[in-house]
């Protein structure tokens, strides 16, 4: 269905090709999954599939991509519409018009499909992606998980025989992400539509997948099954991390292959501690550095509510934070997470209750420029928000020259957490993780005793976000007190110390990290749930307990 | 007609019923009149106007028209020569230089005078409170999914910078927020600088990002004319609209006469159809939904236009009966000919097919589950 020739794509002014002589060849009705780490020439490879590259990006292309038999050469993307749909990594940004329903029917008027046809092909499409209950809503109102549904479905409607899709659930909490997978899986078993998808959260994705296809950092690209691709792939969630550290062949893809492979080691558990696992032992305290009650308390809520007009974003909610703890604040979207950090931060005003931050705990709404920063600090969801100059150098000075910290301040922290930045780099042209490293460097010069982050890990691969956690126990243990937001059950696992569930505005859970995440079926990480019962986070944890034991 | 399903009616029929309306209004200065037409607008408006943002709008601009009002008033007493000699007030005169002799300050103020100003500026507030009924009846993007395939492009762009501009103050917001962030203040010049900049990259990528979005899609297959027919489709289109606006000013007007005007609306009326005859014939789009246009709408448009015909009507049976008489000063008349025109006006309120109930209304009576939560996340 889809087949690159000998594809190599380089870029205008670019040193070094972005994608390298790939071969590849993807039949009708497969569920590929493409995977790299970030910066890889994954979008590239995407976007040559329906000619955008380099018909619309620039750029050459040697060899040739040819899709349903259209060579992208002579069809130019919209000539590959009724063939190849293709859905953009922030659904919101492709959209033309303004609600569901005139969203699905876009395509199909651009390629003059008779007004019946697209009458009935709206409406099947609406019940095979549950979109009927807000089909005459505006997409400004769509929650994320709703939003790329209706991104998927204003291209399906085309009728194509290959959907393209750029990390589809990256945005998104876990049970919309669900929502997302279930309806992709859906129409490659039921309608047979072959189906290229690139994705960080491999996690939530690989078990579906037929293909998979691996971009090495260099543009060459590697792809088979599953279970032999990724048995040395530079990237690879926890269940594949452990089959690999047991030696298990095949690799098991899915927290119930992992189970029924690993029954044997449990059992083990089992017989040298006791039948129900109550006398497990506890998680090793390398993830949970010792608990932290007796560090101060930098940041206190009490009983804080928070409304837009009739509807209430937080509710009588109380809650410390201190020093040395690593807090992760989970939740549906909506849940109320983003507005509790704004607050914090003093950028919106408490309408009932108290909130105090910093070592004086004094209330954040009333500060003005660097005060608050030596009180608290919140990287944003769009961390790039907070960088305006030309190079990294320039930004680096811009924050020194702010928090009135001696030249170089800012700087010898970037290094610290992303070393090797060249001064000179556009701070645009980072990845993802070195512009997190950045502007936590920028934060972290006025050093606030609390230190905040809303979704930090959204664009980030298994290596940056290893790197990101060793960098916030570094802070912990230096006496900061984080607390950050996120959807991302294997980082909290393998990061917080103490885990915060919200919902409606109210705290429904807060405890130990281990405690409350594996409670939750939706917010349990892979390796609990196949360790269950026994209370592991992370394969670390599961693989030392694992090796005093012979199954 | 009154046992006609719930819809929505074609927004160009509102349209045309506004214009209609607007008509009338602007061959009259006689305020029993004026203040039917805006009555008929008002209750027409407060039937059939379907619960969405863009609907609000028609009490913004009877306040605008208020506004008007004064200004035209706040005019007369400080500019305006005096009519008649029924002194409300006497206010110092102001001597000007010998080359603005023409123009005059204050001095007398005559009851003539203001009643003449109000009956005006009433007038334009009318005019305005008719451009707001339509606004607040159609609804915009419905109004641009209507429009002939030859302004097709002019529609997507309106459209899309119709999505964008809630994007760019959404945009402004964080910014700002992310400058806070960074213990940098948001007040004065260079906090408002400062701000620009990251917005407008931001809205320089969603752009490129839509484009490469819309191409995907498919848009643009149908642009295959040649670029010499697609100019002249576009010069023919909009002379032609621009012909129509100046013929019907010439209609209009009250200082015109008809003879100027029809022979230019005409030649107006022809261009634009050759126009978009031309740029709608190698088009290959098709239209999903398109609105009907079927007995209500006709019903609607012709009722609009029996207000106009029944002002014009009476002003050519008798002109002074719709012009207010201020020297001497006397009651308006009220012309039979325009009362029955203007009272087909409000024919849409009873003959314009009801509302359908919103979506979520429709599903789970008397819960619109999670709105408010959704407005959060849109801000957040």
């Amino acid at each position: 269905m889809i087949r690159f020739e000998d594809v190599t794509v380089t870029y205008p002014q670019a040193q070094s090709p972005a994608l390298r002589g790939v071969n590849l060849e993807i039949s009708e009705g497969e569920l590929a999954l493409l995977v790299g780490r970030t910066g890889s020439g994954k979008s590239t490879l995407l976007r040559a599939i329906n000619g955008l590259v380099p018909h619309f990006t620039g750029g050459l292309l040697e060899g040739r991509v040819t899709v349903a038999g259209r060579d992208t050469r002579t069809h130019p993307p919209r000539e590959l519409a009724d063939v190849v749909g293709m859905v953009p990594q922030d659904p919101m940004s492709g959209f033309v018009t303004d609600t569901v329903e005139e969203e699905l029917a876009y395509g199909m008027e651009a390629l003059g499909i008779a007004p019946q046809t697209m009458r009935r092909r709206v409406e099947d499409t609406l019940d095979l992606l549950g979109l009927v209950e807000i089909r005459d809503r505006p997409l400004l109102s769509l929650s994320g998980g709703q939003r790329q549904r209706t991104a998927i479905g204003s291209v399906l409607t085309t009728n194509p025989s290959v959907l393209v899709l750029d990390e589809p659930t990256s945005a998104l909490d876990p049970g919309a992400a669900e929502e997302v997978l279930a309806a992709i899986q859906r129409l490659v078993f039921d309608l047979g539509l072959t189906v290229l998808m690139a994705e960080h959260r491999l996690e939530r994705v690989v078990q579906y997948a037929d293909h998979v296809v691996v971009i090495e950092t260099d543009g060459s690209v590697v792809h088979g099954v599953p279970e032999v691709v990724l048995a040395d792939a530079p990237v690879a969630p926890p269940v594949i991390e452990l089959g690999r550290r047991l030696g298990l062949s095949p690799l098991p893809l899915s927290v119930r292959d992992a189970r029924r492979e690993t029954a044997r080691w449990r059992n083990g558990l089992a017989t040298s501690t006791g039948p129900t696992g109550a006398e497990a032992p506890p998680p090793s305290t390398a993830a949970s550095p010792a608990r932290s009650d007796a560090g101060d308390v930098v940041a206190d809520i009490s009983h804080l509510s928070i409304r837009y007009g009739n509807f209430v974003a937080v509710s009588d909610l109380t809650l410390q934070l201190r020093r040395g703890e690593i807090v992760a604040l989970m939740g549906r979207n909506g849940a109320g997470k983003s507005t509790l950090l704004n607050t914090m931060v003093g950028l919106r005003k408490a309408d009932h209750g108290k909130v105090n931050v910093g070592a004086s705990l004094a209330d954040p709404y009333p500060m003005e420029g660097q005060e608050l920063l030596k009180h608290v600090g919140l990287v944003p969801q769009e961390a790039g928000d907070m960088l305006y100059a030309q190079t990294v150098e320039a930004e680096c000075a811009a924050a020194d020259r702010d928090a009135h910290a001696s030249p170089g301040t800012t700087r010898a922290l970037l290094e610290q957490f992303a070393p090797g930045i060249d001064d000179q780099t556009h701070p645009r042209d980072l990845s993802e993780g070195q512009r997190l490293s950045l502007v936590l460097a920028i934060v972290l010069t006025a050093r606030p005793p609390a230190l905040l982050l809303d979704e930090p890990t959204r664009g980030l691969d298994y290596p940056g976000k290893e790197n990101f956690t060793k960098v916030l126990r570094q802070l912990a243990a230096e006496g900061h007190a984080i607390m950050l937001a996120t959807h991302d059950v294997e980082l909290v696992a393998s990061t917080a110390t103490r885990v915060v569930m919200i919902a409606d505005g109210e705290i429904v859970a807060d405890g130990p990290t281990a405690e409350v995440v594996t409670s939750s079926p939706m917010f349990a990480p892979q390796i609990s749930k196949v360790m269950r019962p026994y209370p592991f986070l992370t394969v670390d944890q599961a693989i030392d307990a694992m090796a005093a034991i012979t199954p | 007609m009154p046992n006609s399903l719930p819809r929505y009616l074609h927004p160009g029929a509102w349209w045309l019923w506004a214009l209609g309306l607007a008509a009338a209004a602007s061959r009259t200065t006689n305020p029993l009149l004026l203040g039917l037409i805006l009555a008929v607008a008002a209750v027409v408006v407060a039937a059939r106007k379907p619960d969405a943002p863009w609907s609000r709008s028609f009490s913004v601009f009877l306040k605008l028209g208020l506004v008007v009002i004064v200004i035209r008033l706040v005019f007369q007493v400080i500019l305006g020569s005096p009519i008649g000699d029924h002194v409300l007030v006497s206010l110092p005169v102001i001597p000007l230089p010998e080359w603005m002799a023409s123009l005059r300050l204050g001095g007398d103020i005559t009851w003539e005078s203001i009643i003449f100003a109000a009956c005006d500026g009433f007038r334009l507030a009318v005019l305005l409170a008719c451009v707001g009924a339509a606004n607040s009846l159609a609804s915009p993007s419905r109004l641009l999914k209507s429009m002939p395939a030859a302004l097709y492009e002019v529609g997507v762009a309106v459209v899309v910078a119709m999505t964008f501009a809630p994007q760019l103050v959404t945009d402004l917001g964080r910014v700002r927020q992310a400058r806070r962030l960074r213990g940098r203040t948001n007040k004065g010049v260079r906090g408002a600088a400062g701000a620009a900049l990251p917005v407008l990259e931001g809205a320089l990528d969603r752009a490129v990002t839509l484009a490469a979005a819309m191409d995907s899609r498919g848009y643009g297959r149908s642009g295959q004319l040649p670029i010499r027919i697609r100019r002249i489709t576009v010069a023919l289109v909009l002379g032609g609209l621009l012909g129509v606006c100046i013929g019907l000013y010439g209609l209009l007007s009250a200082d015109t006469s008809a003879i100027a005007g029809a022979p230019i609306l005409l030649v107006g009326i022809a261009a634009s159809i050759i126009g978009m005859w031309l740029g709608g014939r190698r088009s290959i789009r098709t239209r999903y939904r398109a609105d009907p246009w079927r007995l209500p709408e006709w019903i609607v448009c012709l009722s609009g236009i029996g207000a106009a015909v029944g002002v014009i009507t009476a002003g050519i049976i008798n002109p002074a009966s719709i012009t207010i008489s201020v020297v001497p000063l006397l009651w308006p008349a009220l012309p039979l000919a325009a009362l029955i025109g203007i009272l087909i006006g409000a024919l849409p309120a009873i003959a314009a097919p009801p509302l359908p109930a919103p979506a979520a209304i429709r599903r789970q009576p008397g819960s619109r589950a999670g709105t408010p939560q959704e407005r959060i996340e849109v801000s957040a």
